[in-house]
């Protein structure tokens, strides 16, 4: 990932919910090339929260592990 | 120097939350040609974050009418809103709502179909007696998220054209009659600037609660449109007025909802005392959220805060067992194990007073008009200017706002300031005005300082400062040496930015650069902040101060007006006279 896309990546993380933000933020320092995140971005906030949260397991199959790490994180 | 590329619309709306999508509206179905500017996807502006409800007086479930609620938002404002603005926001509450109900707005249902309301903190029946008003109207907790959603719709099948991740820099005037002719925008993914002339321009930028180390407000509440109207020489009114919610987790500032202590939950300082008992003997934990936001100030200040820093208090929870935590207050274990790091059935959760929702901003009336004073008049026009929304000060919440009178805000105030936009442009000629030779400059020079400084200050560190001086010299509860030296401070804090430097000078979607000009912004914010609370010698509402206990109506119920130049300051009078009811006479404010 050149500076760019990470950039970008980034941004999609600034959110209306600053729990999002924090736990983005958290995120990124750890992965911050982590291009699978992408896709969970374009979620609405609140359904992003709730997953994230563990209150919600409605998300595609194969992003299971990149939920995973999310809510460990 | 080449030139900067122009984009011209009748209408130049920045920001997409609910104020700026309602704005939209009403101009896009005005058949104008609207271009909306936002930093992030509409549905991500921070109005997502809403959860308590619209207040509208529908009497759907108790008796109400719009008089009781002016009379409580003219309480609850302590007296510094604007009477006029106030009356015209309750008389336009209901049909705001629902016309949102017709858009598609989900909103909960009584057994009739009928809207369901619930009551809110501050909203009465017949003029303040002890009978709550039910006047909230909500989508469960997600009341923002609906909001921003229906509005999104609307506004694409209008043909609203949204420009997404475009940062507005500075607004261009002209400097022949001050008319606002539009702004200089940064596209993000290309790093270029360009123009977007209109023949109105309305910020609706939202609140710029990131000025504080512990705020319940998203990372992109940096206060761009206050940045942009004081550079542009334009004052900001009451922005000593912040709201404060007492329970933000401390550390993260995710604001824990006021129904845990409904449920039971009450505040502990380090000595294990609930010490609201001394400060509200009544209410205790349930007063409202300036007092218990001071009497935690007073404690940490004495010395009985809780932990290592002594720097915080302590919200007890685990006593009410796993069945009510996990089921009446669903989210909060989530929350505190998150950011915390504490699990509430057993723990309790460490929480500080957290800045909430920004009182002040850019003047402007109930028409969404910006004023001014100039020769004369107060509140002189400023021509193709419009504010709505959190950045805006019309003045409908004086010195403290009323929960979910925010929202209502947004539509009444949105709309109305579409409608008069739609008039303004049709009185003016076909053609575009010719743009001055210096349009842009500004914004373009900011930018060559940025990528011509070789070395600096690191923008990170300069924020953090900013936001340490304002919690530590600004907050909840204010003392005149406190203040004084916080004023210095800050202006030291403003002399760093200017000197801030970025490493990576790219063009193509840089985000150091982005938070190096939202900096800018913070820097004017904070300093409007600082300075008028410093300047008014009294307490009233969302202002605390030690050393002037007391409301002083003679001398201070007037709005502050801050000018970045000097640092200035000049007061106009409080509209008392409301549009064609009885004004309301200032008493104390007790509830
Ligand atoms: C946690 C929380 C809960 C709340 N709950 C309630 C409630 O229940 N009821 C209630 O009435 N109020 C509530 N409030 C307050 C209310 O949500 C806000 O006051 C309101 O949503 C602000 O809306 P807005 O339209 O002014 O701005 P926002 O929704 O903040 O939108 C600002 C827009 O401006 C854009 N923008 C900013 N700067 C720029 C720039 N330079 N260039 C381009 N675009 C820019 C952003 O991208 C965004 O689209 C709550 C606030 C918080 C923090």
């Amino acid at each position: 990932m050149d500076r760019a896309a990470r950039d970008r990546l980034k941004w999609k993380c600034r959110r209306g919910l600053l729990e999002l933000d924090l736990v983005l933020e958290r995120y990124l320092r750890q992965y911050p090339e982590d291009a699978e995140l992408a896709e969970l971005l374009d979620l609405p906030d609140n359904d992003l929260w709730d997953i994230v949260s563990g209150r919600s397991d409605r998300f595609d199959g194969n992003l299971r592990d990149i939920v995973t790490r999310l809510r460990a994180n | 120097m080449s030139e900067l590329a122009v984009r011209r619309f009748d209408a130049v709306v920045v920001g997409a939350g609910g104020s700026g999508m309602r704005a939209a509206l009403e101009l896009a179905r005005a058949n104008l040609k609207v271009a909306v500017l936002t930093k992030v996807f509409p549905t991500r502006s921070h109005t997502v974050a809403a959860q308590g409800g619209i207040a509208a007086p529908l009497a759907n479930s108790t008796e109400d009418n719009w008089h009781w609620h002016m009379y409580d938002t003219v309480k609850g404002s302590d007296y510094l809103g604007d009477q006029d603005a106030i009356e015209y926001m309750c008389r336009r509450a209901n049909e705001v709502v629902i016309e949102l109900e017709h858009m598609g707005m989900p909103f909960d249902r009584l057994e009739n179909g009928k809207i369901y309301q619930r009551p809110f903190g501050g909203h009465t029946q017949d003029y303040g007696s002890a009978k709550m008003a039910m006047r909230a109207c909500a989508v469960a907790d997600r009341t923002g998220h609906a909001m921003l959603h229906t509005l999104y719709q609307q506004n694409v099948r209008a043909n609203t054209q949204f420009f997404v991740e475009w940062m507005a820099l500075d607004l261009i005037r002209d400097s022949q009659d001050g008319a606002v002719i539009g702004v200089a925008a940064l596209e993000m993914e290309t790093g270029e600037v360009s123009i977007f002339q209109g023949k109105a321009t309305l910020f609706a930028t939202g609140g710029a609660g990131r000025i504080y180390a512990a705020s319940t407000n998203a990372f992109i509440n940096t206060g761009d449109g206050l940045g942009m109207a004081a550079r542009a020489g334009l004052p900001l009114q009451d922005m000593e007025f912040w709201q404060f919610h007492p329970t933000g987790v401390y550390g993260a500032g995710v604001l824990i909802t006021e129904g845990v202590r409904g449920e039971g939950g009450y505040l502990l300082n380090k000595d294990g005392e609930r010490f609201m008992e001394r400060y509200a003997p009544n209410a205790k934990d349930l007063a409202s959220r300036d007092v218990v936001s001071r009497a935690m100030t007073t404690e940490i200040k004495e010395g009985r805060g809780c932990g290592p820093e002594a720097d915080h208090v302590l919200l007890k929870l685990d006593h009410l067992g796993p069945e009510v935590i996990n089921h009446r207050l669903p989210g909060i274990r989530e929350i505190a194990i998150k950011f915390a790091n504490t699990d509430p059935i057993r723990e309790s959760i460490p929480v500080v007073p957290t800045v909430h929702y920004q009182m002040g901003g850019v003047p402007a009336n109930y028409l969404g008009q910006v004023v001014a004073p100039e020769g004369a008049s107060q509140e002189a026009i400023v021509p193709g200017l419009y504010a709505a929304g959190e950045c805006s000060c019309v003045s409908v919440h004086g010195a403290n706002r009323l929960g979910t009178n925010s929202l209502l805000d947004l539509l009444v105030f949105g709309k109305s300031s579409g409608e008069q936009m739609a008039k303004d442009i049709r009185t003016l000629p076909r053609p575009h005005r010719n743009l001055p030779k210096d349009a842009g400059e500004p914004s373009r020079a900011r930018l060559a300082r940025l990528d011509a400084a070789g070395g600096g200050e690191r923008v990170a560190d300069v924020a953090i400062e900013l936001r340490r001086t304002m919690q530590a010299h600004c907050g909840v509860f204010r003392f005149p040496e406190d203040l004084a030296a916080g004023v210095e401070k800050m202006k030291q804090v403003a002399a760093r930015a200017g000197r801030v430097a970025i490493e990576d000078k790219s063009k193509m979607f840089n985000t150091a650069r982005v938070e190096a000009l939202e900096l800018d912004n913070l820097v004017e914010t904070a300093l409007a902040t600082i300075v008028s609370a410093e300047a008014r010698k009294e307490s009233r509402g969302a202002q605390a101060r030690a050393d002037f206990p007391d409301r002083d109506d003679k001398n201070w119920m007037r709005h502050t007006l801050w000018y970045k130049d000097g640092g200035r300051l000049a007061y106009k009078p409080v509209h008392l006279k409301p549009m064609t009811v009885a004004s309301f006479e200032p008493k104390v404010r007790t509830y």
